[in-house]
């Protein structure tokens, strides 16, 4: 049966069907599905979120200066992003500025999370999607040592011993034959295409990546304590400047920016020296491989973040942009205003929830969820042993959020296509610059290989930023301000009775918003909208397909039994799971009834 | 498997020189608390103890203990996984997926019976028949018990896996559930935290490795190498407890000074865990070191203790500060009772929670 969706889409399930069950090297629990015809290529795709958590539940009724570190906790990847939404959040419900510099430590530790996250992706999670480590035993490593000074020829790990010792490593791993996460790999599949110099190039920098990214992280630790899951604060930031006095040790003096601005400069030399080239030189030999642009080149969604004073979340004071681009029309970008109940509104009759009348969308602020976990009629297996989803029926624990009714991708990719359509200066100099490098029209873009090049782009161009507001810091310290924390509106007697607010970052893996209702100084309703909601979601009423869904249409498959393709364009999310599973109460509970009106 | 390499000889293999061996072996020593003397023990050991297969499986969880694992520095998260464990399933590493992975794992549980350890991170959701976690299309629960059943000894790593975790915190909707309420017929380690300091997570790993045996347990079946003293009582900023100077407001001059934050609701006198020790990052810092209390994160339970921000009140015994009591009355004297230190040290009197009282079953 062949059916159009809404979105443009003709799905046909008549042919084979493949499942990919459980989804690896993502956060979290994900399964996909797809129909292959007798070409291999994918006719229909279907993405089932397969776990819940109930964290907004479990937020109710609890001291909203408190939600930080719970909302935090849903995911340990992104870690962090979800506690600045959050703070963000509450401050604004209550009305709480924030000193300057405390916008600008957030930002350096949301920035520095950006670079941590882009980098594992790419090495640690998507890397092996393009690499094969088994080829690079078959490498030279004198040529992998021209072609490393080729394509980056200031990073000092390039000799030929160099590229030897790891090579060497690496063949004594697998002759041991305890492959340990290589096993089962994929590694004789013709959709590989490095050479095994790139390949040997590739896999010696994801253990440079494994190395330095702990590195990374340290800014978390000097400003928040630990990494991961660094402590936040309503009202600012924990952490107290004193870079003149005695007593200087634990709160930021010298040393500690020291250290910050020490790993500022490595995190732009990984960028410059390894991250972009590596993306350039790989990239490369895939170029022609340009699947997996589902929405990317139709509706895009972005919320901006990185403000560049305090307090101003006005769009053209962000850093990363904000807009909404739809139906392919990157000739203008639409306002987007989270509080508006018509615009963000999530749909259940896909997912495993109930609103009672189908077809209904409810804005987050008047989020309502009651759980409904069954199959369809013509699901494969049984409820504890799913064979094969419907997806005529409700099929993932994630809900189906929508933009004035519209799926939308969000994500680095989706925030350079509104950037590039905004003719925001960094962002275009960049994607014109890697384009022209590698020969590729615009259009090249829209796809996976887009997906995990926008991410490379933006890391880099994250660097820069964090070292911009490492400056501002220091100037702004020197200037004689000290202050980190507004404590004015710290106690709760000087709340209002009933407030409502929302928060909003640019997550690692795209848009991400909370919205909180609090009454009587505790938390009444709290709801997250993040990117893998958007990205992961299943369809709605109206049949559009999201994003996940969207993108690996239209692919071709080698072998469907190794679907290397399929996880190398979910993979270009960066999925999170544990990100986008939703509220909802089991039914037959007290708590059955989070309704806000 | 009828030939395991030793650690030695596959490092030996990997092109690491026999000084390198030796300088990982002191590492390992200074990273176990041991002194040099130990050194030798280790080699030795390195060099006639084969690898151990690991496997790892995630319930609910945010991956942070994964992604704290990943930071270790001594041993470094890649020589955890090329050359000290055989890391035979991982579903946030693992190249395969689907059923690939599935047959890897299988393959895993066959090979390597009764010999492998289980790393657990994450729980299982048992309402909705455990379809809140659904791995391969079935409840992540009958995967942990299917992978259990086999394993020499299992890990539970991080509060998740060792308590529960948030998801669990009231009214803990999908009944998420530790898995030593699962699994009751193994040796279960907790390494608790949100996650755990991943020098702490290598470090218990790389005992059992080095000596063959299970650490020394406490009560609630946490390492005591790690585990066994509250934050409190190795916090640099304890002078300023026992003195009487406290944080009264974020970022006041007391803040500014680096004084005690228990004022501000720091759990670090319940708390048992390394982070004053050992410290997170490398070393880098700890939450109080940072400015912000500890939130007591590798205590069963808490996030159902009050806010983070409310002052500890319900301990029951302080136990070893008996004369922390007169340390803190004489300075609160000589400072002149602007802080109420006496309620503040009658408070920890009472101190210690329940759950510190309580024998795990």
């Amino acid at each position: 049966m062949t059916i159009t969706t809404p979105n443009g889409f003709t799905l046909d399930t008549a042919g084979q069907r493949i499942v990919v069950d459980p989804v690896t090297r993502i956060e979290g629990h994900m399964r996909c599905e797809v129909n292959v015809d007798d070409q291999g290529i994918i006719r229909n795709a279907v993405s089932t979120g397969t776990m819940w958590r109930g964290l907004e539940v479990i937020l109710k009724g609890r001291d909203p200066r408190d939600a930080w570190a719970f909302t935090e906790r849903i995911c340990g990847v992104c870690t962090g992003t979800h506690a600045l939404t959050s703070v963000r959040a509450v401050e604004d419900a209550l009305g709480i500025t924030i000193p300057d510099n405390a916008n600008s430590i957030r930002n350096i530790m949301q920035l520095n999370l950006q670079i941590h996250d882009h980098i594992v992706h790419f090495y640690h999670l998507h890397a092996l999607d393009w690499v094969n480590p088994v080829n690079a035993l078959r490498a030279d490593p004198k040529a992998t040592s021209e072609l490393q000074q080729m394509v980056s020829p200031n990073h000092p790990l390039s000799s030929p011993g160099y590229f030897r010792d790891v090579q060497n490593r690496l063949k004594a791993f697998v002759e041991s034959g305890q492959l340990g996460i290589f096993k089962n790999g994929y590694w004789d599949n013709p959709a590989y295409l490095l050479p095994p110099e790139a390949d040997l190039m590739a896999t010696t920098h994801y253990l440079e990546a494994l190395d330095l990214q702990k590195e990374i992280v340290k800014v978390h630790t000097v400003f928040g304590g630990k990494n991961p899951h660094p402590n936040w604060l309503v009202g600012g930031v924990p952490c107290p400047i004193n870079v003149h006095s005695t007593g200087a040790v634990g709160a930021i003096n010298i040393e500690r920016l020291n250290l910050v601005s020490s790993i500022i400069d490595k995190c732009i030399e990984f960028n410059n020296n390894v991250y972009i080239p590596d993306v350039i030189a790989i990239g490369g030999f895939y170029k022609n491989w340009l699947y997996g642009g589902g929405l990317s080149g139709k509706s895009v969604l972005a919320y901006g973040d990185i403000p560049e004073n305090a307090n101003d979340f006005s769009p053209e004071q962000l850093h990363l942009p904000r807009g909404a681009i739809i139906n392919g029309n990157m000739n203008e970008v639409l306002d987007v205003d989270v509080r508006d109940p018509e615009q963000i509104q999530e749909f259940v009759d896909h997912s495993w929830y109930e609103y009672g009348e189908p077809g209904r969308g409810l804005h987050p602020w008047d989020g309502e969820t009651k759980p409904k976990y069954e199959l369809g009629p013509n699901a494969k297996g049984s409820r504890t042993n799913i064979i094969e989803i419907d997806e005529a029926a409700k099929y993932s624990w994630i809900k189906a959020p929508r933009w004035k009714g519209h799926a939308m991708e969000v994500g680095p990719l989706a925030r350079y296509v509104v950037g590039y359509a905004k003719g925001h200066e960094d962002i275009r100099n960049q994607v014109d610059g890697l384009l022209g490098t590698m020969g590729l029209p615009v259009s090249a873009l829209f796809s996976t290989l887009g997906r995990t090049a926008a991410r490379a782009l933006e890391s880099e161009y994250c660097g820069r930023l964090q070292k911009h507001f490492f400056d501002k810091l220091v100037a702004n310290i020197k200037n004689g301000d000290e202050s980190t924390a507004n404590v004015a509106k710290w106690d709760p007697s000087t709340w209002p009775k009933e407030a409502k607010g929302v928060g909003m970052t640019e997550a690692p893996r795209g848009a991400l918003g909370h919205w909180v209702k609090i009454k009587d100084g505790r938390i009444e309703n709290y709801q997250c909208v993040v990117p893998t909601t958007w990205n992961g979601s299943p369809r709605d009423a109206a049949g559009n397909i999201g994003a996940f869904e969207a993108s690996l249409m239209n692919t071709k498959v080698e072998r469907p039994e190794e679907p290397v393709e399929i996880l190398r364009t979910l993979h270009s999310f960066d999925p999170c799971l544990a990100c986008s599973t939703h509220v909802m109460s089991p039914e037959g509970q007290e708590l059955a009834n989070v309704k806000v009106r | 498997m009828s030939q395991i390499e030793t650690f030695y000889e596959v490092m030996r293999r990997q092109g690491i020189t026999r000084r390198s061996f030796m300088k990982y072996c002191s590492l390992t020593a200074s990273a176990l608390g041991l002194g040099p003397a130990f050194v030798p023990k280790i080699a030795h050991a390195m060099e006639t103890k084969p690898r151990t297969p690991v496997i790892w499986v995630n319930g609910l969880e945010c991956t942070c203990c994964s992604e704290s694992f990943i930071r270790g520095a001594h041993p470094l998260a890649k020589d955890v996984v090329l050359s000290m464990i055989s890391l035979d399933y991982s579903h946030v590493l693992m190249a395969a997926a689907g059923h690939a992975a599935e047959a890897a794992l299988e393959e895993a549980i066959e090979k390597y019976k009764g010999n492998y350890i289980l790393a657990v991170e994450g729980n299982p959701p048992l309402n909705e028949d455990g379809m809140f976690c659904i791995v391969g299309g079935k409840p992540f629960v009958e995967q942990l018990r299917h992978v259990a059943a086999g394993a020499k000894a299992i890990i539970s790593w991080g509060a998740c896996a060792s308590y529960g975790c948030v998801q669990a915190a009231s009214p803990n909707p999908t009944r998420a559930t530790p898995v030593h309420k699962v699994i009751t017929d193994k040796p279960i380690i907790k390494v608790p935290g949100c996650p755990p300091i991943a020098e702490v997570m290598t470090g218990v790993i790389t005992y059992m490795l080095t000596f063959d045996r299970l650490p020394e347990l406490d009560r609630q079946g946490r390492p005591a190498m790690f585990y066994g003293q509250r934050i409190h009582d190795k916090c640099y900023r304890r002078p300023h407890f026992d003195a009487g100077q406290f944080v009264e407001a974020w970022d006041d001059d007391n803040a500014r000074k680096g004084y005690c934050l228990y004022k501000m609701g720091c759990k670090g006198p319940t708390t048992y865990n390394a982070c004053s020790t050992v410290g997170w990052n490398e070393g880098t810092s700890f939450p109080i070191q940072s400015g912000h209390g500890c939130i007591g994160c590798s205590e069963d339970g808490f996030w159902d203790q009050g806010g983070f921000y409310n002052r500890l009140t319900n301990i029951k015994q302080f136990g070893v500060e008996a004369n922390a009591d007169q340390v803190g009355m004489a300075a609160a004297g000589v400072v002149g009772g602007a802080v109420a230190v006496h309620a503040a040290v009658s408070a920890l009197k009472r101190a210690q929670k329940k759950t510190q009282d309580k024998v795990e079953g």
